[in-house]
Formats: C-alpha cells, sequence, structure tokens
C-alpha cells in the first residue's frame, strides 16, 4: 500500500503508511509541494508542508525523497533572492506566476549558468575537507573559492580549469568521488570547522551607537528587540548595506513584501562605500514574507545561517540579518501547537530557548578547515519583535542569554524621532572591552574614556530630568542646566543618525570619534565659562550645535 | 486542484458552537466547500478548517440554531470557497458571503476565483511610490499615503474611525486622473455604522465605483473571516486584472479578530495573549498583504483597515500585530476628539513606513521631509513641555520650551484641525509654513538654510 494523506490541517499533514527518517523531504499531493517529516510513530508520519495547502486533499499520494531540507551551495548565490527552501523566486516567477503557486521546483543555483574555474590544484594532490580546489570569479574582484566538501578526501584523479555548469564534474578523487563547483548541505546541521576562535576584531556596523557604546564583535551576535514602528528593520537594512562585511545575508522572516521591494530595488542600486561595487553583488536575500507559508519560515534562518557558514568557510567575513527572529519563533509556536505538543511560556514549546541557542551559536570567528589555513566569521544580528513592546516575553528573554549585544529599541525614543532610537539605559554589550583595543587604533586614541565621559553624563542627564520632573527645572543648578544642553547635543549629534542622508548614513570609526570629541568639547567649554564665575544663560549653544551639525552631515574627516 | 467530485453524507458526528465533526469523510480537501441541508431550515454553508480521514471539521457560516447534526445532510462539493469577480460588480452590493443584497439578480462576472488568494511573489512587487492626495493635512503633511501601502486606521471606542475613512475616500486625488475604485468591506460594525458609511459614498457620487461587501453586527460572526477576503479577492481582480486603482477600506478589523478568537476556542486550540490564536500574525498577514502593486501590471491595491482599540490600548494584540505587518498606522485620539479638533488624529504616534518613497522633488515638495520633521520635532516637544507645564507651571519654563507649548496648541486647532474641509497639497504647506514662521530661526534647526531662504524669497516675490 503507498503512502496516503490522512490529515491535513493548515500546514501539517498526516501521511501512512510511511516509515521515514525525521527532518526528510517528501512531495506532497498531486501538485508534489515540498514538505518534511517533523514526527513518525508507527506507520504514521507527520509533516510540515512548505507550501498553502489549501485544496490538499486526503487520499493523496505522498513520496518521499531519501534527503532532508539541503542547501544547495556553490557560484551564483551572490545577488540571489530565494524563498525560505532555497528556491529563487525570479525562476519561481518563471514557473508560477506574479503570484506564488503550488509545486514550483527549482535549484537555488542556476543549472544553465556557466562558471570559469581556475584550478589551484593538481593530479595526484591528495585534499581533505575545506582544501580550496580553485576559484571562480562569481562578481566582478569576488573570488568563490570552490571548496573540498565536509566528508571527502583523497587524491586527486583528475581536475581542469574551464568553464563548467554547477553541475558539472570539474575532475574526480582517486576513489571516483567526482567533484563539482557546488555541493550540498543540511541546513540544520552547523557546518565543520577546524577550531572556533575569540575576537578583538569589532564587526564596524557604521552606526555610532553601536560602535561607540554597544559595539558587537565579528563573529558575535546581537540581538534588536522592539515594538512596531521602532526601526528596527531600518537597523537591519543599514547594517546589511553599510557594515563591514566581505557577504551580507539577509533573511526576511515573516515581514513585509513592500519592505522586501524596497530591498530589492535599494541594493542593486546602492554602492558598497568600502569596495565601490554594487550592495547586492556581496548579498544574499531569502525571504518568505509574513503571507508565505509558515513551514518555510521556520526553515529560512537555517537556510540563511547554512549559506553565511558556507562563505565563512571560504574564508570571508560574514554578516547575517535575521528580520525577524520572533516570527520563525511563531512559526515553530504555530508547529508545536498543531502537534499537540505541551505548551511552555506564551504557549511557545518547550525547546524555543534551546533551538534559539543552537541558531545564535552558529556565529562565530573560526579557522576553518582545509588548507591554505584561513579564518572567517559569521557574525549574526536578530531583529525581535516583542508582542506589545514588552521585553520580559520569552523569544527576548531567550534571545537574551545566548547573545553578546542587545540593542533595545524604545518606542518613545522612536516617536521623538530618535533614530535608530536605541535605549542607552537597557541596552548592553559584552564586547566593549574585547574590542576596545581596535576602536582605540582606528577610531582615536581616547576611544575608551570618551565613551565613558558619554556614558556618564547621559546617565547624570537622566538623573536631572528626574529631579526636574518631579521639582521644576527651577530647582537646577548652572551646571545641571549645562549637562542637560550637553547632553542633548550628544543625543542630537552622536547618537541619533539619519539613515537617509548620504553623509550620514554610514560613519567611520573615525568620524564617530571626531563627533563624539567634538561634542565633549563644547561641554567642556561651558564648564570652563562657569567656573570662571559666568551664568548659564550667557552660554549660546546655538552656533556649537550648529557647527556640530556640519559636522556630522559632513563627510569623512 | 482538487478533483473530486460532490459527496453526501448523512449525519455528522457532533455540533457545537460554529463547528461540525464529521467522521469518516473520503477525500475531504482543506478548504473544501460544504452545504449542509436540514429540511424545513434555510441552507447553511461551511468550510473545511481540518481535513481527516478519521474526523474532518468544519466551520458554518452561518447560524447553527436547531441544528440537529444527526439528522443533517452534508454535501462536501470538491470545491475550494470562490467567488465570483468582474467589474460588473461597480456600484453593487453583497452580503458576507458574496450574495447579492440588492435585489439585483447576481452577476454573472467575469471570473472565478478562490477567495483566498495566493501570495504575490515578492520579487515580482514593483515599489509603492505614487502619492495619494487625501485632502487631510495630518495624512498628507506627515504620514503621506501612496499607492499600495496598507496603512490602517487604530482608532477606538466611540473615535470616528469610520469616519476618517469615507473622508478618505471621499477626498482622494488620484494622481494622473486613472481609473480608480472603492472597496468596501463592512465586518461586524452596526447597521447605522454601515448605512453611513454607504451614504457617504453615495452622496459623493462615487457609488458606480465602489463594492460593498456587508457583514453587519446581526449577521453570522463566522462570516466576518470571509467578508474581507471577497473585497480583496475582488480588489485584486480590479487592480490586476483590469488595471484600476482600488482602495480597499475593511472596517471593523477587531470584530474580524474576535470571530477568529471564536474559531480557535471551539477548535480547542492552545490560546495565546489575551485568548487570541497564536496564528492570529500569520492570518491577519494573509488579508493584510494583499495590499500592493505587481509590476508590469497597471492597477494597485492600496487597504485602509480600521480596527478599534480595545480600550484605547495599542498594546492590545489585535493593533500590536496589525503594526507589525502593516506600513504604519494612523492612530486617533481621544483627548483630540472631546477637544472637537477633526479629524483627531496624533501625529506621534502615527507613522507611514512609506512616506519616504512618495514625496520630494517631482512628487510632493522638495522640503517635504525636512519641513515634516519640523513639524512634528517642535510639536513633539511642545507636547512634552505641555506634561512638564501641568506639574510646574507654564511660567517657569525656559522661552523656547514656552514657544513650543503655544506652538504645539495652534498646530492642533489650525493644522490637525479642518473646519474648513479638504485641503490640497499646496494649502496643506502653507498651513504649515506658516505655523513655522511664527517661530525664530534658532528653533527650526531641522530646516536647512537653503531651504529657509527658499521659502523667504518665494515669500518675497509677488
Amino acid at each position: 500500500m503507498s503512502a496516503r494523506i490522512r490529515r491535513v490541517a493548515g500546514s501539517l499533514v498526516e501521511v501512512a503508511p510511511l516509515r521515514a527518517a525525521l527532518y526528510e523531504l517528501a512531495l506532497v499531493g498531486h501538485a508534489q509541494m515540498l514538505g518534511e517529516v517533523i514526527r513518525q510513530r508507527g506507520e504514521l508520519a507527520t509533516l510540515q508542508v512548505y507550501e498553502d495547502t489549501t485544496g490538499l486533499s486526503v487520499g493523496e499520494p505522498v513520496e518521499t525523497l531519501g534527503t532532508a531540507l539541503t542547501a544547495q551551495l556553490g557560484p551564483g548565490l551572490l545577488g540571489s533572492v530565494l524563498d525560505g527552501v532555497g528556491r529563487p523566486l525570479e525562476r519561481v516567477a518563471a514557473a508560477t506566476g506574479d503570484f506564488i503557486g503550488p509545486g514550483a521546483r527549482a535549484d537555488t543555483l542556476d543549472p544553465a549558468a556557466r562558471w570559469r574555474f581556475a584550478a589551484l590544484r593538481a593530479e595526484g594532490e591528495s585534499v581533505a575537507p575545506g582544501d580550496i580546489l580553485g576559484t571562480v570569479e562569481e562578481k566582478p574582484g569576488m573570488l568563490h573559492r570552490v571548496l573540498v566538501p565536509p566528508g571527502v578526501s583523497g587524491a586527486i584523479a583528475s581536475l581542469a580549469s574551464g568553464d563548467y555548469s554547477v553541475a558539472d564534474s570539474i575532475g574526480s578523487l582517486a576513489d571516483g568521488t567526482p567533484l563539482r563547483l557546488s555541493h550540498r548541505w543540511p541546513v540544520r546541521v552547523p557546518r565543520p570547522v577546524a577550531e572556533r576562535l575569540g575576537s578583538s576584531q569589532p564587526f564596524v556596523t557604521g552606526q555610532r551607537v553601536f560602535d561607540l557604546f554597544f559595539p558587537v564583535a565579528e563573529g558575535g551576535s546581537a540581538i534588536v528587540p522592539g515594538g512596531f514602528g521602532t526601526g528596527k528593520t531600518i537597523i537591519e537594512q543599514s547594517l546589511a548595506k553599510f557594515a563591514d562585511a566581505d557577504v551580507v545575508v539577509y533573511v526576511g522572516c515573516g515581514e513585509r513584501g513592500n519592505e522586501m521591494t524596497d530591498v530589492l530595488t535599494e541594493f542593486p542600486a546602492l554602492v558598497d562605500p568600502r569596495t565601490g561595487k554594487p550592495v547586492m553583488d556581496r548579498a544574499v536575500l531569502i525571504v518568505n514574507t509574513s503571507n508565505m507559508p509558515v513551514a518555510a519560515r521556520e526553515a529560512s534562518i537555517y537556510l540563511g545561517v547554512t549559506v553565511a557558514e558556507y562563505f565563512r568557510d571560504q574564508g570571508q567575513r560574514v554578516a547575517l540579518m535575521v528580520d525577524s527572529t520572533s516570527r520563525w519563533a511563531e512559526a515553530l509556536r504555530e508547529m508545536a501547537a498543531r502537534l499537540q505538543e505541551m505548551p511552555g511560556e506564551e504557549g511557545y514549546p518547550t525547546y524555543l530557548a534551546n533551538r534559539l541557542g543552537q541558531f545564535f551559536e552558529r556565529a562565530g570567528r573560526v579557522r576553518t578547515l582545509g588548507a591554505p589555513a584561513r579564518e572567517g566569521a559569521v557574525t549574526i544580528i536578530g531583529a525581535i519583535s516583542p508582542p506589545g513592546g514588552d521585553f520580559s516575553e520569552p523569544v527576548t528573554q531567550a534571545a537574551l542569554r545566548v547573545c553578546g549585544s542587545m540593542w533595545a529599541l524604545d518606542a518613545s525614543l522612536a516617536h521623538q524621532r530618535h533614530f535608530p532610537a536605541v535605549d542607552w539605559e537597557s541596552s548592553f554589550s559584552l564586547y566593549a572591552d574585547q574590542v576596545a583595543a581596535w576602536f582605540t587604533e582606528h577610531g582615536g586614541a581616547d576611544w575608551t574614556p570618551l565613551r565613558r565621559e558619554l556614558v556618564a553624563l547621559l546617565q547624570r542627564e537622566r538623573e536631572l530630568r528626574d529631579i526636574a520632573s518631579l521639582v521644576g527645572p527651577d530647582a537646577l543648578e548652572d551646571r545641571d542646566h549645562l549637562v542637560i544642553e550637553a547632553a542633548a547635543l550628544v543625543r542630537e549629534v552622536v547618537l541619533r543618525q539619519n539613515a537617509y542622508l548620504p553623509n550620514d548614513a554610514l560613519c567611520s570609526p573615525k568620524k564617530t570619534h571626531a563627533l563624539a570629541r567634538a561634542t565633549l568639547e563644547v561641554f567642556h567649554q561651558g564648564e570652563a565659562t562657569l567656573a570662571s564665575g559666568k551664568p548659564f544663560a550667557s552660554i549660546d549653544l546655538v552656533p556649537a550645535r550648529r557647527a556640530l551639525m556640519a559636522l556630522r552631515d559632513g563627510g569623512e574627516p | 486542484m482538487t478533483a473530486t467530485m460532490e459527496r453526501v453524507h448523512r449525519g455528522a458526528a457532533a455540533a457545537g458552537g460554529p463547528l461540525l465533526f464529521l467522521e469518516r469523510t473520503r477525500r475531504v480537501a482543506l478548504g473544501e466547500w460544504v452545504i449542509v441541508r436540514m429540511a424545513g431550515q434555510a441552507d447553511r454553508r461551511g468550510q473545511v478548517i481540518d481535513a481527516g480521514e478519521q474526523a474532518t471539521v468544519v466551520q458554518l457560516l452561518d447560524e447553527t440554531v436547531g441544528l440537529a447534526p444527526d439528522r443533517a445532510e452534508i454535501t462536501l462539493t470538491g470545491e475550494i470557497a470562490t467567488t465570483v469577480v468582474g467589474r460588473e460588480l461597480l456600484g453593487r452590493a453583497f452580503d458576507g458571503h458574496g450574495a447579492s443584497v440588492d435585489g439585483l439578480p447576481s452577476p454573472i462576472g467575469e471570473g472565478v476565483r478562490p477567495i483566498n488568494g495566493a501570495a504575490i511573489n515578492p520579487v515580482r512587487r514593483a515599489r509603492p511610490q505614487d502619492f495619494i492626495e487625501t485632502g487631510i493635512s495630518a495624512i498628507d503633511a506627515m504620514n503621506t499615503l501612496v499607492r499600495g501601502q496598507k496603512l490602517p486606521v487604530f482608532s477606538g471606542p466611540g473615535l470616528p474611525g469610520l469616519e476618517l475613512a469615507a473622508r478618505i475616500v471621499e477626498w482622494s486625488r488620484a494622481p494622473r486622473g486613472e481609473p480608480f475604485a472603492v472597496v468596501f468591506a463592512a465586518v461586524g460594525i452596526t447597521a447605522r455604522e454601515s448605512r453611513e458609511f454607504v451614504e457617504r459614498i453615495r452622496a459623493s457620487g462615487a457609488m458606480s465605483r465602489t463594492v460593498l461587501y456587508l457583514n453587519e453586527a446581526a449577521h453570522p460572526a463566522v462570516e466576518r473571516l470571509l467578508a474581507p477576503r471577497l473585497a480583496l479577492t475582488c480588489a485584486e481582480f480590479l487592480a490586476f486584472d483590469c488595471g484600476v486603482h482600488v482602495l480597499v477600506v475593511i472596517a471593523d478589523m477587531t470584530h474580524y479578530c474576535e470571530a477568529l478568537r471564536e474559531i480557535a476556542t471551539a477548535r480547542e486550540e492552545i490560546p495565546g495573549r489575551r485568548g487570541y490564536p497564536g496564528t492570529m500574525y500569520t492570518d491577519l498577514a494573509s488579508i493584510y498583504e494583499r495590499a500592493g502593486i505587481v509590476r508590469g501590471r497597471p492597477g494597485s491595491i492600496t487597504q485602509i483597515p480600521i480596527l478599534t482599540m480595545p480600550d484605547d490600548d495599542m498594546t492590545h494584540p489585535i493593533p500590536d500585530l496589525t503594526g507589525y505587518i502593516t506600513e504604519g498606522q494612523i492612530v486617533l485620539s481621544r483627548e483630540l476628539h472631546r477637544r472637537a479638533i477633526s479629524p483627531p488624529i496624533d501625529v506621534l504616534p502615527s507613522l507611514s513606513r512609506l512616506m519616504g518613497g512618495g514625496i520630494g522633488k517631482g512628487r510632493t515638495r522638495a522640503e517635504h521631509r525636512e519641513w515634516s520633521d519640523q513639524l512634528y520635532a517642535t510639536y513633539a516637544r511642545g507636547r512634552e513641555t505641555r506634561t512638564m507645564a501641568a506639574i510646574v507651571g507654564a511660567s517657569g519654563l525656559p522661552p523656547a520650551d514656552q514657544r513650543a507649548l503655544a506652538f504645539a496648541e495652534t498646530f492642533e486647532q489650525k493644522f490637525i484641525g479642518q473646519p474648513g474641509g479638504r485641503r490640497t497639497l499646496d494649502e496643506t504647506f502653507e498651513a504649515g509654513w506658516s505655523l513655522l514662521e511664527t517661530l525664530p530661526r534658532d528653533d527650526l534647526l531641522r530646516i536647512r538654510d537653503e531651504t529657509w531662504q527658499a521659502r523667504a524669497s518665494k515669500k518675497g516675490a509677488p
């Protein structure tokens, strides 16, 4: 008796008789929709389906594929736009039109594209996993290193430079194993590395408030929790555009369709200021909007991190943006509820924290497998959308335990149009000391003392404001007024950054340092004036404020 | 999709609330349309929401009073829910099932479409950037609406959310006089609200380019889940097949979410926040995401859903999840409404995420961004000062704060409030500038010098 559908409930399908491996892929129904086995009991298998199951009927056939969900990794990834299970959306559109239909099948990498491969290894040499076989110039100036896949080793029987498609054999090992430009890797399994390393190198975001106050190390992770309208997406996009990384993997997980259109319109037109090349040339976009199937949303972040690890293994510094981690967690919750698992907090499954931890741990700076020896890094920046902007909810809390930086976004700052709306009181970074030396070298010699003084100034301001709101501003002394005005300057000039102004959207550590220093200078001059006995009213801060804003909106120093 | 033929079952195993449970159904499909017949009663319609060989759950769209499960005759139609679409629907009124309620025969239409729609492939979307002049300053100036956007109105009990939507429908001017239509889905609102809205459309002469789907408070609750989908299916045909720019107004999404909760509870699902199902985000997205523009097709769908924030609480799951999906929100203020400022839009928590693409040189005005930022900043400062002034008195405040305080008052009365009716974009800009010009230059640091001088010389010119 062949496997047939016994029940369809949302994206969940029960199939019998079927004995499959967990996470094995299957083609479901006459439309051959892609699904994945998530539970097996006797002859009854439960599958999550990555496509819209409306119209799917009891009795339709199911066929397993004998493999788990894998990412196809090779040249052609850069610049591509994939759905949550790795199908290029352009080719899905070619198959099913402007609206996404069921059963579209398309490989991640274009089978027709031909790549010029330059071999670096020769016949007779023995190779091990991670060894670089040769290179392909994937985009102008962007070398894609073709790796010996994990688990493969032996002596090279043949290997030749030439023009190949990703499916072609470029050579073989002595045991007959063919070598190709691409290979597959199961998305739920972290790719192996030689050694995990610590990092004293920061992930330079180009955003003052992060680099100066709440830095993240390269290979570290940060979360960006914030209610709606607090600017999570703008931050993720600004980082994707301007952060100092070789490759950016951007996962739009359960978010807005029009937002992805923005990314797709902007990225090809934007030039990476460091390399002078289009931002799209270093990007891989994975898009599963909120109205696309939930199960694929769950898979999308694993696809994202697997692609990121693949570029890391080539020796690149990769940034992985996930917008939003909460939508992934909700997809997990939806599946768990349909499986009638016992719920944990707020209906989330009890393994939420575990899964989240395992995901964030795939960030890291590593010495990769293979020769020549090289290092690579994956830095993860995950947006979180807490319900009602309340950070006590399970996803934020679980993520807090595993991330190294938290950039807490605050609705009241957003309402003041203070962007990035990072609340400097509740945000933190565990990396600040680790990367201080780098910033001292590349930003300015007094980077750390400057940072401390600014933090102190902002703290003092908060205290004074609290006092003033109780007893009125009359109760404040002249020095207190100066502190309040100077802190306002810090907020305006240093912390705020306009993502829409070309000169301000990206700020180098040098410029960050110069602005911070100039702003504190104004404060110190004010202090000197007060010390000479003059009243606060005699200090006119308007010219200083204008000068600082001109500095902020001007070019790099 | 499903090629199965019609099958008839005699008797259901159980019924409860809006749900009917069938046993041993053959080849039932998810979403399949079901007809339930009982002697001496009107036919009831339903949809399969859990399809199983052993047990199948049907969600009924009609009242279940008098339904005896063991005596019902249940027909599985072999079809998923569809509706008739076509240009001839313009000017017509239907109920939440899509049945004609205006006394005219059912339309033949130009096609039949599944009401759940399909997701627009993100790479086929075009970027929404065509400014819609609504004639409302708080929107045009500071929360600009563009074609293809979904911009909800966050109203509160007793606040004029639907009234604002009616005004937008009456006053909106499409940029180049292109074909324009309105699709209205009433979801659980009172007959009075629904009638008033329809009357205003009629009075404005727009009825001939409007389609109505009316599920009022007295109508079956489960039908509320259908009405917005019918409206959007109709809108998608008009927009993407006929090249019409469609404005879809849905009122009230709060009732929609309550119907969703009712079904989830009846199915004994694990409740999420405040008893709403954990799948509500995804469900709401399947409605809101049906706004947009498709590359290479001339029309567009712009959505203005209206929702009532229970107890004016913006963190309630309904506005909260909505805000996470939509491209901004227009928030109404009880305080402004109490002070008879109309429309009572609170611009501080309001937001249009797509504003950036729709404004600026060649679209509205070159200075739009900084001018609007300045209005916002000064007003925000005034509002903050107002709180402070309430505690310590206005006289103790620094002069700049006092100016901001006075500005906030005038801004609410003269800029937000529009007793004189519709304002053109020029009038809105003039109103904003004349307020800003009451302040010294040093209070207006968001305005660049070039802009300031350009304004001065323009004013100086005859």
